[in-house]
């Protein structure tokens, strides 16, 4: 039981919010100790799979392009591209979205955010789309409308992301399995993903499509009341 | 020759981390100059001459770059990115064309990948080289601002860039001290163990409920692969690379269920001002849900 200190700092460390990594590296150490491994040995441990786990870490060789692209307005190109789609629903609007973020993820393009784009882009695409189709929307359903504008960019950078052969999630499969003994190939993993990205996709393009047809029925059947006491 | 070209990769990734130690030394208006340079250097170092440093001379480089960031002495700089106006000028200027730099990373990563036996990485880093030749002529900035870009953003990212690595190395210390072994005892007292439903389901379950415990499904993985994934699933003849990549993303049903991980749950409630700060989790949790249980049935469909 006493080796499981390890697991139980992690949670502590996390819960409390401390430093993450300095919580992982005296789990790590306190794990080896009560593991009956000495000091040294759990560093040369430590040092060998980070030396052997450098693979993990290459995207930082992407860095310079991705902030040089970012610097001449990557994302504000997209952004544009985005705004000049004419789609009359707001589950339509967040459902192109999923696929784009998806697709986005997939290829490893850093388009997305909740600041960068849900915020300033989609939210007010899918609210005015619903209030041209709807009239006035009530406080509950702008509130849902933003609850699924948030959500989409989660779905799609989630599910999508491990799609991309040298994405983090990917490389931590790789890296973690074959320290475990099980060493795979990164591509395997990448495919594996597929389906998973594809069915997050469709669920969630119902969720949108759902909430279209709930506010279509509630506005359109509650528009003639509203215009009989109008009288 | 993928040895060769992995090792080039290596160096590559370590030079732009040894130039994010120079950048953060010549920030004068830096809050954390010289924790940040050594923190960065430390990496590129280990990242250039890896085989050749001993372990456990690695081991203490760890330890060191890890009370750096305990004592908050790596930090983001002054640097500072392009203003808004300059970056939709450019946008303007330049328009798609910005994207096939972009899309060529992802292109030679599969590509070589998939059709030589060079390997994702490899391509991986191939991609990167030819995207920023491409983005240099079409941008026509200067090489220097490429490299400026890239310290600023690693700054940015700051030490998380490094947790995966160090997540699987908790994964070999957990594995050399027998912590699966122990947690593979207590589940077996409740599962059958040769059961690969019953197996199958503990992995994806645990995966989620351990995320939504830590918030974090990188750092779940780690744990609960070594004492359910490999005792429970692998060990019974799964494909571990499927199975591997199932049970992570089953770990992000998991993320998008708790506000331990509030980045993606509840900073954006904020950001959209919801009244309800848990507003975006609870239109989350069905489709969490549904994919959870998905998640299970692709596993013993797709790994076994």
């Amino acid at each position: 039981m006493i080796k499981l200190i390890g697991v139980l700092l992690i949670i502590l460390g996390f819960a409390f919010k401390l430093d993450t990594i300095a919580v992982v590296l005296v789990s790590g150490i306190v794990t080896g100790m009560v593991g009956a491994l000495g000091l040294s040995e759990v560093l040369t441990i430590l040092g060998k799979a980070f030396v052997d786990t450098r693979y993990m870490t290459v995207f930082l060789v992407t860095l310079p392009v991705i902030g040089l692209l970012e610097r001449y307005g990557l994302k504000e190109q997209a952004a544009e591209m985005i705004s000049r789609l004419k789609t009359v629903t707001a589950g339509k609007i967040l459902s192109i979205y999923m696929v784009i973020r998806t697709v986005a993820a997939a290829v490893s393009l850093r388009l997305g955010g909740h600041v960068q784009f849900i915020r300033p882009l989609i939210l007010p695409m899918a609210e005015g789309a619903a209030s041209k189709s709807s009239g006035e929307l009530e406080t509950q359903d702008v509130e849902e409308i933003k609850g699924l504008a948030a959500a989409v960019e989660n779905y799609g950078n989630f599910f999508g992301q491990n799609v991309f052969v040298a994405s983090g999630g990917v490389l931590l499969v790789v890296g973690t399995l074959s320290e475990l003994g099980y060493p795979i190939e990164p591509l395997d993993a990448a495919k594996a993903a597929i389906p998973g990205a594809v069915i997050a996709t469709l669920l969630a393009i119902v969720q949108f499509i759902w909430y279209d047809r709930k506010l279509r029925s509630k506005y359109t059947t509650k528009a003639p009341r509203n215009r009989q006491s109008g009288e | 020759m993928q040895n060769t070209l992995l090792q080039g990769l290596y160096v590559l990734s370590g030079l732009v981390s040894l130039f994010t130690a120079i950048s953060a030394l010549t920030d004068a208006k830096h809050p954390a100059r010289l924790g940040t340079a050594l923190f960065w250097s430390l990496l590129g170092l280990i990242f250039i001459f890896g085989e050749l440093i001993p372990s456990l001379l690695v081991g203490v480089m760890i330890l060191i770059m890890g009370v750096l960031t305990a004592l908050n002495r790596v930090s983001f700089g002054s640097m500072t990115g392009a203003s808004d106006d300059f970056r939709l000028q450019q946008a303007k200027r330049i328009g798609a064309w910005l994207f096939i730099p972009a899309l060529s990373i992802a292109v030679f990563a599969f590509g070589i990948a998939q059709f030589t036996t060079l390997g994702g990485l490899v391509g991986l880093g191939i991609g990167a080289v030819v995207a920023t030749v491409l983005a240099l002529a079409i941008t026509k900035a200067p090489a220097k601002t490429a490299i400026n870009d890239g310290s600023r953003l690693l700054q940015q990212i700051g030490s998380a860039s490094i947790l995966p690595q160090l997540l699987a190395a908790l994964g070999a210390l957990f594995n050399a001290a027998g912590v699966g072994q122990v947690i593979a005892e207590g589940i077996s007292a409740v599962i059958p163990s040769h059961n690969v439903i019953f197996g199958v389901i503990a992995y994806a379950v645990g995966m989620a409920l351990f995320t939504i415990i830590m918030g974090n499904a990188f750092a779940a993985f780690a744990v609960i692969t070594a004492g359910i994934g490999v005792p429970f699933v692998l060990s019974q003849g799964a494909n571990p690379a499927v199975a591997g990549i199932l049970a992570l993303t089953a770990g992000y049903c998991g993320t998008l269920m708790t506000p331990m991980a509030a980045n993606f749950n509840v900073v954006p409630a904020a950001v959209l001002e919801m009244r309800d700060k848990n507003g975006v989790m609870k239109t989350q949790v069905p489709i969490a849900l549904a994919m959870l249980v998905i998640h299970i049935v692709l596993i013993l469909v797709l790994a076994f």
